[in-house]
């Protein structure tokens, strides 16, 4: 055992060259990285190419436009794309700083012991697939294929997820479920019967009446979303912003409520009774649609604004005049589900409130609240049949989170920590695209489970933290060097898009369609990889869906008409919800099966001990998560985060603006770097607020290690969400400190 | 002819598309910009009002950076886009000590630089990179010498205000507030 602790020391990047050859690599790719690499085709194909963003989740479709030499120029939105609608956001229009950064991962890298000392050594992609494909199959015989387990964000997700399901392992979890939005998604599939999906399908553009809940908008740079509410404010809509933090979106709001974190089920409780014992819900749509009215109207009877406002701070006359807003606007009306909603541990639960909150207004399937969305029909080749897997995830949770509909990375990460009855932990981890180290909460559970892993391959574009923990790093070219997988995502019409590279892949870099497949023939899973090339699977593909490779390279993006239903629900027909009882259930019959409550209950969270702050986090619009803040472009525009404080805590803590200090938590957890002080009327007295994704402490990125702090590391305390195993970061709380940990020890 | 631009604060969220958008299209060195985003909050909490704006040169009728231009390098160009000749450009900076709006930086290779409104661009049809790219569609350009163009028909619904009117620059930038 502590051989294999001290088997995955962290490395950071810096790797050894064995050999001449090697040697001779890191000079030249060094060369490269100053040149750009034209892609002869785009030359032939005139001076502009189509993509898709990569830089977030959203995938807006546009343009990559070349100059004469066919060098990359800039990048701009598809006029036809329904996510951006021709305009890019800054990261979207920053993106070609991807493709810039100097720091990229060159070459794979494998781990290896010189001296006593543990190196990475750069490696031929032969040897380092060779190596993977030889340590998987002694894995899989040893304990089961199941046992090998794909954590992936992003599009090569498909590629090595096929390759998995050829092994033989159904184990596939993205971090964007149980770390974000997965609580939104059970929420509304058990109120609705169907989930908000991405693009969310709120409606806002015709909407007359938002509501944002702790959802920042505008500093989350969800584009479609940003232009939409934009178009909302010039057609005279009402925004309702309920946030402790005085957020841009606030300060566009016709009403902010500047709540008491952690109590928002309140207000939404008392939003419910308001509308229901005033009569201001959707008599028609409520009659028609819902089950659980009465039961729901005896459950809030006592929450009223007076009982909220002693919860939420928010004073009764705000809550009701909201209440009337939202019900004046009905059914043009969104209670906005949010995003990241992974906060207290009841979050399902609050959403849940969230979902009821817009069935009695009658916003769900009509114009300016919920539209059903339609995706393009993608046709997939026909495969060989996946072998059966036997095992998964949740034999390490019995009878826990079943109401989960996908994976949980947390939960992959916890089941990979040996126990004694456990029949499989996981031994091996694909990482694709994402920073597990600050994507998961808990970092001191994350290495635990890293330590216990036979095998870390880890596929990204950056030398992110987690790559430092692999037994093999592969590096992937960007989005703007490849193809990927047709864009199908379900919008106001069907439509698709293409990615296809600008230019040829810096350095030895390579796709994850291309990674999968190797590994595949090499591990004689052949038959499940039948294309030899990426344009050859796309234009079978798209030949079938009424286009071709050619004219998507012409044309970026395509749309197709309606075929199922109509944008909103026909008022005429008799709509059936794909629930048990094929209506809206205010009343949820699937969680009372599972043994949940049926309707949300108001429950009180831990708050901040004596001169601890609730550590609130969230986005800036120039960046993604962590993976933007070495990006030259965007780290041009913001470099380093900062901590918000209040003036008078600012006071109490003769805290000064700009000054740098630390941030420890409740347990004792101090961040790594000091962090700038903003001192700002914009949040509550009694919490913080920062930016998510700075104090990176890889030093191989060097315009973002030691830039601000980690939120991450701050959030070892999670409140899980029982329903579906949601982890709710925001109940951790921080105090102020004036030097680093290891300075306090030495004095 | 003259070109101006109207910005609305009540739109716009300071997510800085529009200072990347120039960057890349104008070639401006990472480090450098020629339009950023100001925020500016009033009040005690919870009492508070907040404006974001995006700011550039003013491309002012009566620019201080003209007249303080010893080589004549700083001048009216088409529509009264105030310009920098870079070849007369000697790099003393008196147009930037003049400059009230802080809009002109030296660029690493010597000269003035600042905010052109993408003349390259205005002068086949398009809009400002700025203003093209803008997520929130906070921003228009035109004639403001013709009452039918965008921008003079926003002002005219839109109360608005420009910087500093004290320093008497007669800017071209408007804020819609």
């Amino acid at each position: 055992m502590s051989e294999s602790m001290d088997r995955r020391r962290f490395i950071k990047i810096s790797s050894t060259f064995l050999g001449g050859l090697a040697f001779t690599a890191p000079l030249l790719s060094n060369s490269i990285g100053n040149m750009i690499v034209p892609n002869p085709e785009s030359r032939i194909s005139g001076l502009r190419t189509p993509t898709y963003c990569e830089v977030c989740f959203w995938k807006c479709a546009g343009w990559v436009e070349h100059d004469e030499s066919g060098n990359i120029k800039k990048i701009i939105g598809n006029d036809e794309d329904q996510h951006s609608n021709g305009r890019f956001c800054p990261r979207g229009t920053g993106g070609v700083g991807m493709y810039n950064d100097g720091d990229r991962l060159k070459n794979p890298l494998i781990r290896t012991t010189i001296n006593g000392k543990q190196e990475y050594r750069e490696a031929s992609w032969e040897e380092a697939l060779n190596y993977i494909a030889d340590k998987l199959k002694a894995i899989s015989e040893k304990y089961g294929p199941d046992c090998i387990a794909l954590l992936t964000h992003g599009s090569g997700g498909s590629y090595f997820g096929n390759l998995l399901k050829a092994i033989g392992s159904r184990n596939i979890a993205a971090p964007s479920y149980a770390q974000c939005r997965g609580p939104r998604e059970v929420a509304f599939i058990g109120t609705f019967g169907e989930g908000i999906g991405s693009p969310e399908r709120t409606d806002i553009r015709d909407t007359r009446c938002l509501v944002l809940i702790g959802s920042h908008i505008g500093e989350n740079m969800h584009n479609g979303h940003v232009q939409e509410m934009s178009d909302a404010i010039d057609k005279g809509a009402q925004i309702i912003t309920v946030d402790p933090r005085f957020s841009t979106a606030a300060s566009k709001s016709n009403f902010w409520l500047p709540i008491k974190p952690a109590t928002d089920m309140a207000l939404l409780l008392a939003w419910i009774h308001e509308i229901i014992y005033n009569e201001m819900y959707d008599k028609k749509y409520v009659d028609k649609y819902t089950f659980g009215f009465d039961q729901l109207k005896e459950h809030v009877k006592d929450m009223t604004p007076e009982w909220a406002y002693g919860i939420t701070t928010i004073k009764p006359d705000q809550i009701r005049e909201t209440a009337r807003a939202m019900a004046n606007a009905s059914p043009s009306v969104i209670i906005h589900p949010g995003r990241h909603v992974t906060w207290y541990g009841d979050d399902t639960q609050r959403l849940r409130a969230v979902a009821i909150l817009n069935a009695l207004l009658g916003s769900w399937g009509r114009r300016g609240g919920f539209y059903n969305p339609e995706k393009a029909y993608l046709p997939k080749y026909k495969l060989p049949e996946y072998p059966k897997s036997t095992r998964s995830w949740r034999d390490a949770f019995p009878g826990q989170f079943k109401l989960a509909d996908l994976a949980l990375a947390s939960g992959i990460c916890d089941a990979t920590i040996p126990s004694v009855d456990d029949k499989c932990s996981f031994k091996a981890w694909i990482v694709n695209g994402t920073n597990l180290i600050t994507t998961l909460p808990d970092q001191k559970n994350t290495l635990k489970a890293i330590q216990s892993l036979e095998l870390l391959v880890v596929v990204d574009t950056m030398p992110m933290e987690i790559t430092g923990y692999a037994d093999v790093v592969l590096p992937e070219c960007t989005y703007l060097e490849r193809y990927d997988s047709i864009r199908v995502s379900g919008h106001r019409n069907p439509q698709i898009a293409l990615r296809m590279p600008a230019a040829e892949p810096k350095y030895n870099s390579k796709s994850a369609w291309w990674m999968a497949r190797e590994l595949g023939l090499k591990m004689g899973l052949g038959a499940y990889f039948p294309f030899k090339t990426q344009e050859e699977e796309l234009d079978w593909q798209l030949k079938n869906m009424d286009s071709s490779l050619e004219e998507m390279k012409r044309i970026g993006v395509k749309t197709f008409p309606r075929e199922f239903d109509d944008l909103y629900i026909d008022e005429n027909d008799n709509f059936e919800f794909n629930t048990n009882t094929g209506k809206i259930e205010l009343y949820s019959t699937s969680f009372e099966e599972e043994g949940h409550s049926p309707l949300p209950v108001y429950t009180a969270h831990d708050e901040p001990p004596e001169g601890f702050y609730r550590l609130n986090y969230g986005r800036a619009p120039m960046h993604t998560f962590g993976r933007t803040s070495n990006n030259p472009n965007l780290a041009d525009l913001m470099d380093e985060n900062s901590v918000w404080v209040n003036p008078k805590v600012a006071r109490d803590w003769d805290l000064k603006n700009n000054q740098y200090i630390w941030l420890e938590n409740q347990d004792g957890i101090r961040s790594s770097f000091p962090i700038k002080v903003r001192v700002t009327e914009r949040i509550r007295f009694d919490s913080v607020y920062m930016v998510h994704g700075f104090g990176h402490d890889s030093k191989k990125l060097t315009q973002a290690h030691g830039r601000g702090a980690s939120d991450s590391e701050l959030i070892s305390k999670v409140l899980l969400d029982p329903i579906m195993g949601g982890t709710g970061m925001r109940g951790n709380f921080v105090t102020f400190k004036f030097k680093a940990a290891n300075m306090e020890k030495n004095t | 002819m003259r070109y101006g631009m109207a910005i609305d604060a009540l739109k716009c969220v300071g997510c800085s598309d529009c200072v990347v958008a120039c960057q890349t299209e104008n070639n401006v060195p990472i480090g450098y910009c020629r339009d950023w985003i100001v925020e500016k909050t009033t009040g005690t909490y919870p009492q508070l009002q907040m404006e974001i704006r995006s700011e550039r040169c003013n491309h002012c009728s009566n620019a201080p950076c003209v007249r303080s231009c010893p080589t004549s390098a700083s001048h009216y160009g088409k529509g009264g886009i105030v310009l920098v000749d870079e070849n007369a450009c000697i790099g003393c900076k008196a147009c930037i000590a003049s400059c009230p709006y802080d809009a002109r930086f030296i660029h690493p290779e010597g000269y003035v630089d600042k905010c052109t409104f993408c003349l390259h661009r205005v002068e086949k049809g398009q809009d400002p990179a700025c203003v093209a790219v803008c997520p929130t569609k906070c921003m228009y350009f035109g004639d403001l010498d013709d009452p039918r163009s965008e921008v003079s028909q926003i002002m005219k619904k839109r109360k608005w205000k420009t910087l500093i009117p004290e320093a008497g620059t007669s800017p071209n930038i408007f804020y819609l507030i």
